[in-house]
């Protein structure tokens, strides 16, 4: 079940921040995948579509072909909400009734650039149970020479450590990817 | 799509329901078109169990923009590749896009959604001040190493710590692209962000000249060497605290 934490309460001059986390963290992502495979794989929401696409809200010597105005968006009472309906486990959990073959399954190991990523799947009466990290990095990779690319007539600088104080941070972290990378080939080789 | 979604809403008026409606957004999505998934809508087109033809208006609207990407970029912004299609370079910044909507039309008007390091800013912060954006060294996740002030615009960051895999050239599949590290994209709108970091991503080191060329659009490039390229209008958005 994806998890949900209150950040802060709402007062004078102050906001509401909901954060979702869905499938980064192992546990998380465990009681996710199982959630998954106990819920009817064929049940879909009942959403009404969004209407398509974009405008390029730019000056006009824009090089991109031009991308029609969004319509407005449907009302969004179609979406059902989630309950707190728990999921009832069925009586034929041990029998191997999944996708996947009881065992236990390694993934490959992934370049997750500063280091390997390896996962290791556990699958019981035919689900996914465990999901444990092999090799996790944990050395930084030494510094390199660095090289002039020199992109023309484009400023570089060396990276600096800025202040922490921010309200958002983008950019990818680096293993997550080579997490899901390994732990899907983990899967496929247990696939029945 | 395996990550974390991040909204904060400064507007007094935001209600429980409104973030419900936002998350089951994402939740949506992902189902639909999370290649992770064996039963979502994407996995059954490369499975082949369904056809374009007969996919979703939202699936059919997605491989619409792909379609368009493909062209803007000039084939460097593909979501076919070895067999398969995988539209995410495209559908996280079209999802976050689309709560950002949601919430406008509710009459929020401050407020950011952040999905995997991708984000939509809009109005002001709790200090009322810009929305402060930090782009993460990718070389040391803990750290940031550029404080960015904005407002009523898009940023997304384009990045593979995957040797030679996931993000690649369209134009060359054999080529590893592994000069470049992150690519940080500032736009008016965060699909338009999103896609375009994920195109200029795929062109290597010349990826930063396609930010600079695009009109409306700022860049910060990484490369392997922890040097950064950034473009001319950049540094208007730079905070030096």
């Amino acid at each position: 079940m994806p998890r949900r934490q209150l950040q802060k309460t709402s007062s004078l001059g102050q906001g509401i921040r909901r954060f979702f986390l869905s499938g980064f963290v192992v546990f998380t992502f465990v009681a996710y995948v199982i959630h998954e495979r106990l819920t009817n794989p064929d049940a879909s929401l009942t959403s009404t579509p969004l209407t398509p696409t974009l405008t390029v809200s730019q000056d006009s010597s824009t090089p991109l072909a031009a991308v029609p105005l969004s319509a407005t968006l449907p009302p969004l009472a179609s979406f059902p909400l989630s309950t707190d309906t728990p999921q009832t486990l069925p009586s034929s959990t041990l029998v191997n009734q999944g996708l996947y073959k009881n065992g236990v399954f390694k993934g490959p190991e992934v370049d997750a650039y500063y280091g390997l990523v390896q996962v290791q799947a556990t699958i019981q009466g035919g689900k996914l149970t465990d999901v444990q990290f092999l090799e996790y990095p944990t050395d930084r990779r030494t510094s390199q020479e660095i090289n002039n690319i020199a992109v023309p007539y484009l400023q570089q600088e060396a990276l600096q450590a800025q202040s922490a104080r921010v309200d958002i941070v983008s950019g990818a972290t680096l293993t997550s990817e080579a997490f899901m990378m390994s732990l899907q080939n983990a899967l496929d080789s247990a696939k029945n | 799509m395996g990550m974390p979604v991040t909204l904060d809403v400064i507007d007094a008026s935001a209600t429980m329901a409104l973030f419900e409606t936002a998350f089951d957004h994402f939740k949506y999505i992902d189902e639909k078109f999370s290649t992770y998934k064996e039963n979502s809508e994407i996995s059954r087109i490369n499975n082949l169990e369904l056809g374009l033809e007969d996919a979703s208006e939202d699936m059919k609207t997605v491989f619409d923009l792909a379609e368009q990407t493909r062209l803007a970029t000039g084939g460097f912004f593909n979501i076919w590749h070895k067999g398969f299609y995988d539209p995410s370079g495209l559908v996280k910044g079209w999802a976050i896009h689309n709560v950002s909507e949601i919430l406008c039309q509710k009459g929020i008007e401050n407020f950011y959604v952040d999905a995997g390091g991708d984000v939509q800013v809009v109005g002001k912060n709790s200090e009322a001040q810009n929305w402060r954006v930090g782009i993460r060294n990718p070389f040391d996740a803990g750290q940031i190493v550029k404080v960015l002030s904005v407002s009523n615009c898009g940023v997304a960051t384009s990045g593979t710590y995957i040797r030679g895999q996931h993000i690649y050239n369209p134009k060359n599949e054999n080529q590893a692209l592994t000069d470049i590290i992150s690519l940080t994209v500032i736009g008016p709108d965060v699909f338009e962000a999103d896609r375009f970091a994920t195109a200029a991503f795929a062109m290597g080191i010349d990826g930063i000249n396609f930010i600079e060329k695009l009109q409306g659009f700022e860049g910060y490039m990484i490369d392997k060497d922890k040097y950064a390229t950034f473009t001319t209008g950049f540094e208007r958005y730079v905070v030096h605290d």
